[in-house]
């Protein structure tokens, strides 16, 4: 039994702002996976939640007239792996996906849900930053629409105001447009039901004849505080043509981006070389299978 | 027959249809709920529980502190009782702590009517400490001055002994030896059974009973009795289906604790369920041992001369104590006879959670050191660490005088062979030789052998009870427990062959409840089948015996001439089958001559071992510059004597060899050195291995029959945990060149050591070669 | 809690349909084990780390420990005693589990059982190692998981191989 004060179940969304205006102590409880971990703990024990599980409004992948991915913020991952929108034009989202947990991880735990946890090491932070993803925010107040590089502000904090929920990410068509080659790798201590050392996530746009970046795009999770963008390395390759001294460059500067700290999960200089070699080989990646060649 | 065959456990089906009861599954949902409160320190002593906001709380029934539990110290491994105090074990804990010796310890108890409120009181009891000075590191816990745990321990040694033979500092004074020498280091790892430990206690007649997750209930019995200070009798102790024990539960480890819950509050029923982090930190682990060894050998790879000392973590409490470093150092001069040696091996106290038993005791650590150092001296001599074995491992014939145990046959020999083929071994080893760029393969090879059983140190012994139904089919009875390991259906296999009915006539009774069942002392020491085999051809010749007779009677044809076979009572002249069993039965049972309830019940007092044999092969894959070694195969060879059923024995393999890769790649408990809190305790952060952690796995035996046995087999149970880790970090060895003295051998000690070696700065140079030379000559 | 807050839940659970007013407090677990004695749903960690607890619902796994009884209003739950048929029969993952030898403990089977089950239904075929990413959710001590994947391919085999067989008949 979990020590909850109260629990208030939304059945709109509008719902649940309003039960967030009456009972402003009230915490969002999602899919829960981390909240029903905290109350075992005694962390949250005796709080009163307003759940918007059963919000199926708040759910699925669709893609709008103007090209943009929208991505209800309780999808729960593998709906956004068998998603065929995903499939077709972000597939690098579903492979990050793919890597959380286990399959009854990846049933109950929702995009939304990782992004307003506000840790570095969300699975789909570093892939939604490098699609330039934005989030939807609804509150009494209405509608926002904000990058989510603005929406993390430190660890386990995001802007999120009072009585505001975050209904969706988007992902607009000139981000993701042309931007074939995308590759993902996690770095963990297990294969499966681990938690991200680092998480890499690249996108590349090639000139028409696979020799130049034109555009290149790379997040980390757990390279710093929240998850980020490398804008260093990015603008090392930008414009430039493919080389293997390219990708070493590329791999040199995401030195000065990056701000990992030692933990007991791993210490700052193992994570340092780890990032450098991950967002080499990331790219490599990228570039092949955009049609480029690194030689 | 059913000895030998891939017979179906006889607890498969409820096991799959959920309907098997574990302890939980039993327990009246009303039951009031104990939550333990424990220490936030590492070393101290309470000074005051204010536990009157917790007592204020509706629905609380009952605080208990370390101010309130009887002044009697116990000890909580599970073996058996011994007639002489000084082969006791160390009685160092009470059910709760005032001195608290690590953080996590016991202080205090809350009794209420449901969990949440079980909680939210154990959050609400105030503990107030003085705090002490704590040693985590077991050298530093040996140094005069360091804090001190238990007061008759100096400098916090629970146990040294030591094995001198020969003269070493004479030998090594030979001309040309060559030395090779290390320090290995083994891990702090937590048993992970999926299902924690859990119990509830009742009072009824009188008695205390608890049903507990246990693997040993008649010992928990005994623990529980002396903790409350109760004849022995008024305990009982029922243990249903278990969720694992792997030596955890060969602890009495709350068992007592819920005993004395019960009797606090009027013998009401109270369940006293083990959290996941609390089972890991408050229940037992296996001891991290530290190794440094020594060999001197000749250039021709003979041993002259070895040096063995280890010092062994024993946390906070003796628990199992000084047996798991003594029987790893046992180990050692068995596996590579050598005239001259010093061993020494030293269990120390520190300010960590309790080491006890677990799969292994002692062995999987002692061959880490061992078989890591085997291919640290090929390497040295530059010779193939496989032929080296080959040559120097116990050879046939090799006798122990204090076990009694032979090496009957040429088992290592026959076991390494084995693997070796269908490893493809050489020929692996050949190809991964001469290896360039970032991603590497390599194989090793290690070796181990085990006891069977504990005698001669403690008491062998095991009971069983065979009861004849009216059908003809039997209930056995044994002491002896299910703990996932398929006893109760081996068990069945012996019973059924010896007495002459059909596997499918006997009935085995799973649970013990130490008010009916035979004494046995439980699942341990992979002594069961070994052990139990002699009790259950015992009493299947007795209880024969009764039958025969019987059958004279109603056959009218004389006992000698008759036999049992197959459930029917058949004249061995000719081989006719007279009556069924069943008939046999009834027909007695009613008989208004010579009514009997035909039983048989017998002990057998075990007074020999057995030496079971093997070895693992590893192929790993390892990627530099990510510092990620991935198992690619992995195989185990073991010779454990006849197999009584070759479906269950691999099974058992297979965990055991899993257990090995987390030992050799993944597992650690980790600790907070400020505080001595463990920082891993969840499933999620202490890396058990998952299904994608996992290559396929392939066991294979070799089947050498142990003349000693009453069934020719011999331990199965801890040998598959072994050899694994030392096959592991030798194939990284191979692969890479580099020697990684310590497991498990993950991504951050791979980093640290191909940094000391300049492996990655190695690999740019190559690259850079590969770059400078002209296009086509490079080998793309 | 200031006033205990109760709630009827209406859903299907293996197969029937029912209702059952209980605390909301509870979880899915809970539920199950304490009102509906359905003890094949076990507790290994109660965070949603081992996958004892695994259930379907509408047709997915999810952890039971990590979900509230609330939830599952209106849908379709299914445990390990919800595959065993009316006379007892085995399902085909129950069976191939017993033929592999893939129980020991048995405390992760249920769980294991209704993982695999999630895959029979999908109709999709696996590879082997595929099979491990679908079932690495589930943790077991005992086995090396070994024997679950060989019966798990064994359960998919037989099933498919039946399926071919009622389109010829
Ligand atoms: S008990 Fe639910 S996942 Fe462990
Ligand atoms: S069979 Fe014991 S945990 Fe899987």
């Amino acid at each position: 039994m979990y020590d909850m004060k109260a629990l208030y179940e939304a059945e709109s969304v509008d719902h649940a702002i309003s039960l967030l205006v009456e009972h402003p102590e009230a915490m969002v409880l999602a899919a829960g996976s981390d909240v029903f971990i905290k109350l075992r703990e005694g962390k949250l024990a005796g709080r009163e939640f307003v759940s918007i599980y059963m919000l199926d409004e708040m759910r699925g992948v669709t893609l709008e007239e103007d090209g943009t991915i929208r991505i209800g913020s309780l999808t729960s991952f593998s709906h956004i792996v068998e998603s065929e929108i995903i499939q077709e034009f972000i597939p690098v989202l579903a492979d990050a996906v793919l890597m959380i947990g286990g399959p009854q991880i990846r049933n109950l735990g929702t995009i939304g849900g990782n992004t307003c946890n506000g840790v570095t090491s969300a699975d789909s932070g570093a892939t939604l930053l490098a699609l330039d993803a934005e989030v939807e925010l609804k509150s009494p107040e209405g509608v926002r629409i904000i990058p989510l590089s603005e929406f993390y502000i430190k660890p386990g904090v995001v802007d999120l105001r009072p009585a505001e929920l975050q209904t969706a990410l988007l992902i607009r068509k000139a981000a993701y447009d042309g931007y074939i080659g995308q590759h993902f790798i996690k770095y963990a201590m297990r294969n499966a039901m681990d938690i991200a050392t680092l998480g890499c996530s690249v996108n590349v746009k090639l000139s028409d004849d696979k020799q130049v970046i034109e555009d290149c795009r790379i997040g980390f999770g757990v390279a710093g505080p929240v998850p980020m963008r490398l804008p260093q390395a990015e603008d090392t390759v930008r414009g430039e043509v493919i080389s293997k001294d390219l990708i070493e460059a590329f791999g040199e500067a995401t030195k000065h981006d990056v701000n990992p700290r030692t933990s007991w999960r791993a210490t700052k200089e193992f994570r340092l070389h780890l990032i450098e070699t991950m967002a080499m080989r990331c790219l490599t990646e990228s570039i092949i299978k955009a049609g480029g060649v690194v030689e | 027959m059913a000895i030998g065959k891939r017979t179906i456990r006889v607890d498969a089906y409820d096991k799959v249809t959920g309907r098997a009861k574990y302890t939980d599954d039993l327990c009246d949902k009303n039951a009031l709920v104990a939550r333990i409160v424990h220490s936030t320190i590492a070393h101290g002593y309470v000074k005051t529980v204010d536990t009157s906001e917790a007592e204020r709380m509706p629905g609380v029934v009952k605080v208990l502190t370390c101010f309130d539990v009887p002044n009697r110290p116990i000890g909580t491994a599970g073996h058996p009782w011994h007639l002489e105090a000084a082969h006791r074990d160390v009685e160092d804990r009470l059910l709760l702590n005032r001195h608290v010796r690590f953080y996590g310890d016991d202080v205090a108890v809350v009794i209420a009517e449901d969990d949440v409120t079980a909680d939210r009181a154990a959050r609400a009891v105030k503990v107030e400490y003085e705090e002490l000075p704590f040693v985590l590191d077991v050298r530093e816990a040996m140094e005069d001055g360091a804090p001190q745990l238990h007061e008759e321990f100096k400098n916090n040694i629970l146990g040294h002994t030591s094995i001198y033979k020969g003269n070493f500092a004479e030998a090594i004074k030979e001309e040309g030896l060559i030395k090779v020498e290390g320090w290995y280091d083994t891990p702090l790892v937590q048993h992970c059974h999926i299902e924690n430990p859990v119990s509830y206690a009742y009072m009824e007649a009188g008695k205390v009973v608890v049903v507990a997750s246990t693997q040993i209930p008649h010992i928990v019995r005994r623990v529980t009795a002396q903790a409350l200070s109760l004849p022995w009798g008024s305990v009982r102790i029922v243990k249903p289906y278990i969720g694992g024990g792997f030596g955890n539960k060969q602890d009495a480890l709350y068992e007592p604790l819920n005993a004395w819950l019960t009797t606090q509050v009027g013998g009401r029923l109270v369940k006293l369920e083990i959290s996941r982090e609390e089972t890991f930190y408050a229940t037992r682990t296996r001891h991290a041992i530290r190794f440094h060894l020594t060999s001197y050998v000749r250039p021709d790879g003979t041993f002259v001369a070895r040096k063995f000392a280890a010092y062994s973590d024993q946390g906070a409490y003796a628990s199992h104590g000084h047996g798991i470093a003594a029987k790893g150092m046992g180990a050692f001069p068995q596996l590579y006879p050598c005239d001259n040696l010093e061993c020494d091996a030293y269990t120390v106290f520190t300010n960590k959670p309790v080491a006890g038993a677990m799969r292994g005791y002692g062995i999987p650590q002692a061959m880490f050191a061992g078989e890591a150092h085997i291919d640290d001296i090929a390497k040295a001599l530059d010779v193939d660490p496989l032929e080296y074995r080959m040559r120097f491992v116990m050879p046939k014939g090799y006798a122990e005088n204090f076990s009694m145990n032979v090496n009957y046959a040429d088992s290592f020999r026959e076991c390494l062979e084995k693997g070796m083929e269908e490893f493809d071994f050489k020929r692996k080893q050949k190809a991964y030789a001469n290896q360039t760029g970032d991603i590497r393969r390599g194989v090793g090879v290690a070796v181990f052998w085990y006891n069977t059983g504990v005698w001669p140190i403690s008491l062998e012994s095991s009971a069983c009870r065979m009861v004849l139904n009216q059908d003809g089919t039997i209930q056995l009875q044994m002491g002896e427990t299910e703990i996932g390991q398929g006893a109760d259906t081996t068990f069945a296999q012996m019973a059924a062959d010896t007495l002459g009915i059909p596997f499918k006539h006997v009935h085995v009774i799973s649970t013990q409840d130490t008010d009916i069942t035979p004494f046995g002392t439980g699942a341990y020491a992979s002594r069961q089948t070994y052990m139990g085999g002699f009790a259950i051809h015992q009493t299947a010749l007795q209880l024969r015996d009764k039958i025969l007779k019987h059958a004279q009677t109603l056959t009218r044809m004389p006992s000698y001439n008759l036999d049992l076979v197959d459930g029917y009572i058949v004249r061995t002249t000719d081989g006719e089958r007279l009556m069924s069993l069943g008939k046999l039965a009834t027909d007695v049972l009613y008989s208004m001559e010579y009514s009997e309830h035909i039983t048989a019940e017998s002990t057998y007092q075990c007074n020999s071992n057995a030496y079971s044999f093997g070895c693992s092969f590893a192929e790993v894959e390892v990627d530099i510059p990510m510092c990620k070694a991935t198992l690619i195969k992995l195989t185990n060879v073991h010779d454990c004597g006849t197999l009584i059923n070759p479906a269950l024995a691999e099974a058992q393999v297979h965990g055991g060899m899993s257990m090995a890769i987390g030992y050799g790649l993944q597992e650690k408990m980790l600790f907070d050195e400020k505080t001595g809190r463990m920082l891993n305790d969840n499933l999620l952060d202490y890396k058990l291995c998952t299904t994608m952690d996992h290559p396929d796995l392939t066991a294979l035996f070799v089947e050498n029959a142990e003349p000693t046995s009453a069934y020719g087999t011999k331990s199965l149970g801890e040998p598959p945990t072994c050899s694994g880790a030392p096959a592991i970090r030798n194939a990284i060895l191979h692969a890479t060149g580099v020697a990684i003295n310590e497991t498990p051998i993950t991504p951050h000690v791979l980093f640290e050591r191909f940094n000391e070696e300049n492996r990655f700065e190695r690999l740019k140079e190559e690259q850079e070669e590969m770059q400078a030379q002209p296009v086509g000559a490079g080998a793309r | 809690m200031s006033a205990p807050q109760y709630k009827t839940v209406n859903f299907t659970l293996n197969g029937v349909e029912t209702h059952k007013m209980i605390d909301v407090r509870s979880s899915l677990m809970d539920m199950l084990r304490d009102n509906y004695s359905l003890h094949s749903v076990k507790e290994g960690c109660a965070v949603g780390e081992c996958g004892a607890c695994t259930v379907l619902i509408d047709g997915e796994v999810f952890n039971a420990c990590i979900y509230l009884a609330v939830w599952v209003e209106g849908k379709e739950v299914i445990t390990t005693e919800g595959l065993t048929g009316p006379n007892g029969e085995l399902s085909e993952v129950q069976q191939a589990f017993v033929d592999e030898f893939a129980v020991q403990c048995g405390f992760c089977t249920p769980g294991f059982v209704v993982a695999a089950e999630a895959l029979i239904r999908s109709g999709k075929t696996y590879t082997r190692d595929q099979l491990r990413k679908n079932l690495a959710g589930n943790l077991c001590r005992c086995t090396g998981y070994e024997n679950i994947i060989n019966a798990v391919e064994t359960a998919l085999e037989r099933h498919h191989a039946a399926k071919v067989n009622a389109k010829v008949e």
